[in-house]
């Protein structure tokens, strides 16, 4: 039977519906028009302004020590969830189980108010580390998932044949359980990453005044500040996304 | 026997004690703490009264909150459902080509969800916006007339959440539709079925799996979406996301949003845990998220 044309021109449409708004924007952070809308002439001005504005450096730099510090201890985190959960099948790993798993589906908006008021009652002060704490717990479940994800293959007998030949438990850990989950730890890492530098809802509910992300300060732009500058930081953004994505990429060919 | 226990399962113990502290810490107990707060009385001066209440909860009344809610669920229930019905043809088609320009594909859906979430959101704001070219080409059509708004009413709210988890829909289905075996759909057609009739009655039940999936990961962030209804939605397209903020930062009456929060906390968490226990005495399969 001659095979329907509908599903090709529906996965068409939903692509052109991906790229359009992002196209308009790119064609609109070089309009020298002050709100967008019609064409008035092909300019950097925007640009320019965007790399003379020291407040983005240091929403960047707020960004990146977050992102950095709070991948590394959800990645240790999620992977000893991983270990217990694969290795273990009691009673307390099905609790622990459910505990990895509800952060996945609660909507952003409830971790921050939870996290908010949970701050608010320690009286602890907002600020980069309260924010610190939200990330960490908003990505150890993901990197607990993939990491369990790579657990799934491995093959504990080679673990115990380590310790039978003499190996103490700590070495073949080392030696044997880390290099096989490498890859699955990596790419937890990765995701952690970028759920950290992405994040906003939460980060906007537990932030304190000198703490300013990327994002806040990308938010607040929206709010006041001129939607052009906007418009050429989304730009640089997306460029600088696809570099990241391309090495990585390249990087990961080159250790298969 | 306790303690003889407790020694065997020392390891176990250890290794599960710090990421179920830290959870236990930093999210079960403030979830916990969000609905009691919905107990307690609010003090003028934006903090936690002292007193255990039920008036907040009867504030709910209020006739803007059911108003908001339904809202809120009808806006989630659309979009997910606009999600699902393109979805499925989109990953039918794409799990039919070849292998090659399947990744091909896939990638050019991901891609765009590389770029912040902001901004995303904001691009929908440039491109609907009262001055921009899309506005322009539908007045110049007669679609529009010149003063018409597209931004900030809840039309525009909805094409930007269906904007933002498409992808999270097409995943999962595409998934399954890989794993599906299409020879069965040519037996139903030797079988005297229709083009129609075998999509819907072989293929839909084949990918139920990646359905559920992709219903679940739709839904459940639609239903607390806070940024998409603040930035393109304005005043009479706010969902519950926004009335927790307001109340949180404008008004400083956390009490009452914690008993928003804690209505919308119920709303999740139970099709979630449903939605998990039945996937748990279906298979344990875990890596089916879709991640």
């Amino acid at each position: 039977m001659k095979r329907s044309r509908f599903p090709f021109y529906m996965t068409i449409a939903i692509l052109v519906f991906f790229y359009l708004p992002i196209i308009i924007v790119f064609t609109q952070s070089f309009n020298a028009s002050r709100f967008g809308g019609a064409w008035k002439g092909f300019t950097f001005e925007w640009y320019y302004r965007l790399f003379s504005d020291r407040n983005i450096w240091h929403a960047f730099s707020n960004t990146l020590i977050i992102a950095f510090s709070s991948t590394a201890v959800s990645v240790v985190l999620g992977t000893l969830s991983a270990f217990a959960l694969y290795k273990y099948k009691t009673r307390l790993q099905i609790t622990h189980n459910i505990l990895v798993y509800l952060p996945l589906v609660m909507p952003d908006i409830l971790m921050g108010i939870s996290l908010l008021l949970f701050f608010v009652s320690l009286k602890l002060g907002l600020g980069l580390i309260t924010i610190l704490f939200a990330h960490i717990t908003f990505s150890m479940s993901y990197v607990a998932m993939v990491v369990l994800g790579r657990f799934q293959d491995f093959d504990y007998s080679i673990f115990e044949a380590a310790l039978d030949l003499g190996a103490t438990w700590w070495t073949a850990v080392k030696k044997i359980m880390i290099p096989y989950l490498m890859p699955g730890i990596a790419a937890g890492g990765l995701l952690a990453f970028t759920l950290s530098l992405d994040d906003f809802v939460i980060t906007f509910f537990v932030s304190g005044p000198d703490s300013t992300t990327l994002p806040l300060y990308i938010y607040s732009m929206m709010r006041h500040g001129s939607p052009s500058v906007i418009n050429a930081l989304s730009v640089i953004m997306v460029l600088f996304t696809f570099i990241i994505v391309f090495i990585s990429k390249k990087l990961l060919e080159v250790k298969e | 026997m306790l303690f003889r226990n407790f020694r065997k399962r020392k390891a176990e113990f250890l290794i599960s004690a710090s990421p179920m502290g830290w959870l236990l810490l930093f999210f079960i107990i403030p979830t916990l703490l969000v609905i009691a707060m919905a107990f307690r009385s609010a003090d003028p001066y934006g903090g936690i009264g002292d007193q255990w209440t039920l008036d907040t909860l009867r504030d709910l009344r209020n006739p803007n909150y059911p108003l908001i809610i339904w809202r809120t669920v009808w806006l989630s229930v659309a979009s997910t459902a606009i999600c699902i019905i393109t979805a499925i043809p989109a990953s039918y088609y794409i799990a039919r080509i070849k292998k090659r320009y399947q990744d091909i594909i896939l990638l050019f859906i991901i891609v765009p969800f590389w770029i912040n979430f902001l901004i995303r959101i904001f691009a929908w704001k440039v491109f609907l916006h009262p001055e921009g070219l899309f506005k322009q080409i539908l007045v110049f059509l007669h679609i529009a007339s010149p003063d018409s708004l597209l931004l900030y009413r809840p039309e525009a709210v909805l094409v930007v959440i269906v904007y933002s988890y498409l992808p999270f829909a097409i995943l999962p289905i595409y998934a399954a539709a890989e794993k599906f075996d299409f020879h069965l759909m040519e037996a139903a057609y030797d079988l005297g079925a229709s083009r129609l009739q075998a999509f819907t009655r072989i293929f839909i039940p084949g990918v139920r799996q990646g359905l559920l999936t992709a219903i679940i990961v739709v839904f459940i962030p639609a239903l607390g979406s806070y940024v998409i209804p603040d930035i393109v939605g304005g005043p009479s397209a706010e969902m519950i996301g926004n009335k927790i903020a307001q109340r949180t930062f404008i008004d400083r009456n956390l009490p009452h949003a914690s008993a928003l929060s804690a209505i919308l906390a119920f709303a999740v968490i139970v099709p979630s845990a449903l939605a998990l226990t039945r996937r748990f005495f279906k298979e344990k399969n875990s890596g089916s998220l879709g991640i």
